[in-house]
């Protein structure tokens, strides 16, 4: 899913980017496969604090390596194995284009844990995580809503695949909670990351009227070209508020670190089971970043609605949900769609004017 | 009429890392070699011009920083292919990847810093004619030097001696060479000259466009200049057709989606890449003559004493 290009050139240096040294074998070693560099100050580097966390969390208890720049598909399988063979017993494969490799290392060595994020496939000893990065994506629409001044935001798209969609529609839903009459304009990149690109989505973006930027791609260049234009932005993965002090209202952090210590230990007390991990504000799966560059009054509703969603008294798809095509969306989940249309979302809600790529 | 003015000075920006990178390896394959190393030599630029700008806080320092390292890459590149005829292709490949690992080293120390865009030319009364004023006097001194630049590379291969010279090197080294010509140490020079150019265009991407280094950031561009020169069959001016064409089709897709205009965004992404190619073939089917090519372009030249 997160693939690049150069990713699949820069797997070729692998063998360069393993880290650590093998030593005492009474430590519980626990790999990591990560997509990107781990300075890609998104994606990767979350996941790569994480890692640093449990170090900090475990200390001289474990050891901890990692595989940076491995591209989705054979190369995968190939890095996946080689932490095997090092001697790792718990392995996180960080994308979600590991998944059919990580299954088929998992089925090889049934005696290694595996844990693969944001898949849907697992084994009795591969375990799958993710966060419902959606709800935060809510917060942010109603956000947007309140600061426009112009109704439209805009939404630079990577790929059009469910988590992508659902996080555009629960953006909407969010919006038109405060505004029905809102516009979004979505661009799709094409790419998870690409700056330049990116930064040149932001600027068609804001030079056709949208003056709120929201992003589902990884790097920090669309923040940067709503602070050189002086408007307003959510960042993504990271913090990215360097990039636009006066321009971020706040953005969905990846805060793996929860996650990752309690499965260390789970390991090392020898209770690790294989499980389905689809945490979000409740489990702290994803954090927000301080609700900045916004009246108090908007923050006060931020804050409110998180609070809301926390608690469980709000859900983002809470029905009706109606579709672009004015159908009211079936209801499989009680008073809210069911974890399993939210993960295969494809369609738009309404009031999104425009249509679903390749649909 | 605002919104066309916007989007021409995207496309400016967009097209011209692209022009640069793209004139220096014209240069490096009209002397006979390919140079694969483009994306390599870019990434590099941008992680030693960023952190050129990011030391010393002068844009100029930056986008030497870029050109030096650049060039430094290139002399790699050049002792291997040149001193040691070693296989160019495999030699350039090699040289993209090892770019790649060693601007993430590098620039390790500086992921995340931010530095000030370059400044963008200001003249009171021409810059701020309304529509024109800023496209024309308006831009940062990269769009201009790349201008320049690719009229001093046409005037220099057509004009001069010495890019006669270096012309013959690349069409027939062997000839080159028996009418007594340093074939090797023009192709250096040529070589060198593509390297600084690759690493300026990597030096524009943190310099002007994107304020930051990110490992890999330069995301494929150096390939697009590669193939913008055997598109534009090694001529200057249909290398600024295409460069300018390919920035004007990637923003014109990203504007056309945000207008929402119903095309897959999948097939809009891969406009800017087919149109290139389609405008740039055909204008070489229209031109009567021979090849373009430059008929010794990869070959591995030993002189025999």
């Amino acid at each position: 899913m997160r693939n690049g290009f150069l990713a699949a050139v820069a797997a070729l240096l692998l063998a360069s980017g393993v880290s650590g040294a093998a030593s005492a074998a009474d430590k519980l070693k626990v790999g990591f496969i990560y997509l990107g560099p781990i300075g890609d100050l998104g994606w990767t580097y979350q996941h790569e604090l994480a890692r640093q966390a449990v170090v900090k969390e475990f200390g001289d208890k474990i050891e901890t390596t990692y595989l940076e720049n491995v591209a989705e598909g054979p190369d995968a399988e190939r890095a996946i194995e080689q932490l095997v063979r090092a001697g790792n017993k718990l392995i996180f494969t960080t994308s979600f284009g590991y998944m059919d490799p990580t299954l088929k290392v998992a089925k090889k060595y049934p005696n290694v844990h595996f844990e693969h994020a944001t898949g849907y496939k697992r084994d009795k000893n591969m375990s799958t995580y993710s966060a419902r990065w959606y709800q935060g994506r809510y917060i942010q629409g109603q956000i947007a809503a309140r600061m426009s001044r112009a109704g439209v935001l805009g939404y630079i798209g990577s790929f059009p695949i469910p988590e992508v969609i659902s996080g555009i529609n629960a953006t909407i839903l969010g919006a038109q909670s405060i505004n029905p009459n809102v516009k979004v304009k979505i661009i799709w990149a094409n790419s998870w990351f690409d700056p330049p690109k990116e930064a040149d989505a932001a600027k068609a973006l804001i030079d056709q009227g949208a003056d709120i930027i929201m992003q589902h791609t990884d790097s920090p260049a669309a923040m940067q070209i709503a602070a050189e234009r002086g408007k307003l932005a959510f960042g993504q993965d990271s913090e990215m508020i360097k990039f636009g002090p006066q321009s971020q209202l706040t953005s969905i952090l990846d805060t793996w670190a929860p996650y990752y210590i309690s499965r260390v230990k789970a390991e090392l007390d020898g209770s690790w089971k294989e499980q389905d991990t689809w945490g979000g504000l409740e489990t702290k799966m994803f954090e927000m970043a301080p609700y900045t560059n916004m009246p108090d009054d908007v923050k006060k509703m931020a804050e409110e609605t998180q609070a809301a969603i926390t608690a469980g008294k709000l859900h983002p798809f809470k029905c009706p949900v109606v579709a672009q095509d004015g159908t009211t969306v079936e209801c499989k989940g009680g008073d809210h769609l069911d974890d399993g249309q939210i993960l295969g979302m494809n369609f738009y809600v309404k009031g999104v004017d425009d249509k679903v790529p390749g649909k | 009429m605002e919104l066309v003015e916007a989007i021409i000075l995207s496309v400016l920006a967009a097209s011209t890392p692209l022009l640069i990178a793209a004139t220096g390896e014209l240069v490096t394959e009209r002397s006979g070699v390919l140079n694969l190393g483009v994306e390599g030599m870019m990434i590099m630029g941008a992680a030693c011009g960023l952190g050129g700008t990011w030391l010393t806080g002068s844009i100029i320092v930056g986008a030497l920083c870029g050109m030096i390292a650049g060039m430094l890459l290139s002399l790699i590149f050049a002792t291997m292919t040149l001193g040691l005829a070693v296989n160019q292709v495999a030699t350039g490949l090699a040289l993209t990847i090892f770019g790649i690992g060693l601007s993430g080293l590098i620039g390790a120390g500086f992921v995340g810093e931010r530095i000030a865009t370059a400044p963008h030319l200001h003249l009171p009364s021409p810059t701020d004619v309304p529509f024109g004023g800023r496209i024309l006097f308006g831009q940062d001194g990269f769009v201009y030097l790349s201008l320049a630049l690719i009229v001093a590379v046409r005037w220099f291969l057509y004009r001069t001696r010495a890019g006669l010279v270096l012309r013959a090197c690349g069409d027939n080294h062997v000839s080159a060479h028996a009418l007594g010509y340093p074939v090797l140490r023009i192709r250096l020079l040529a070589t060198m000259f593509g390297g600084a150019c690759a690493g300026l265009a990597g030096a524009y991407l943190p310099l002007a466009y994107t304020p930051f280094f990110i490992p890999g950031m330069t995301a494929g561009r150096g390939w697009i200049a590669l193939a913008l020169v055997v598109f534009a069959s090694w001529l200057p001016g249909r290398l600024v057709i295409g460069a300018y064409l390919f920035g004007a089709v990637s923003i014109l897709q990203l504007h056309a989606q945000g207008a929402g205009i119903g095309i897959p965004s999948q097939f809009m992404s891969a406009l800017p890449y087919l149109a290139t190619v389609i405008v740039l073939v055909a204008l070489s089917r229209a031109r009567s003559g021979g090849s373009t090519t430059p008929a010794s372009l990869g070959t591995v030249f030993v002189p025999d004493r």
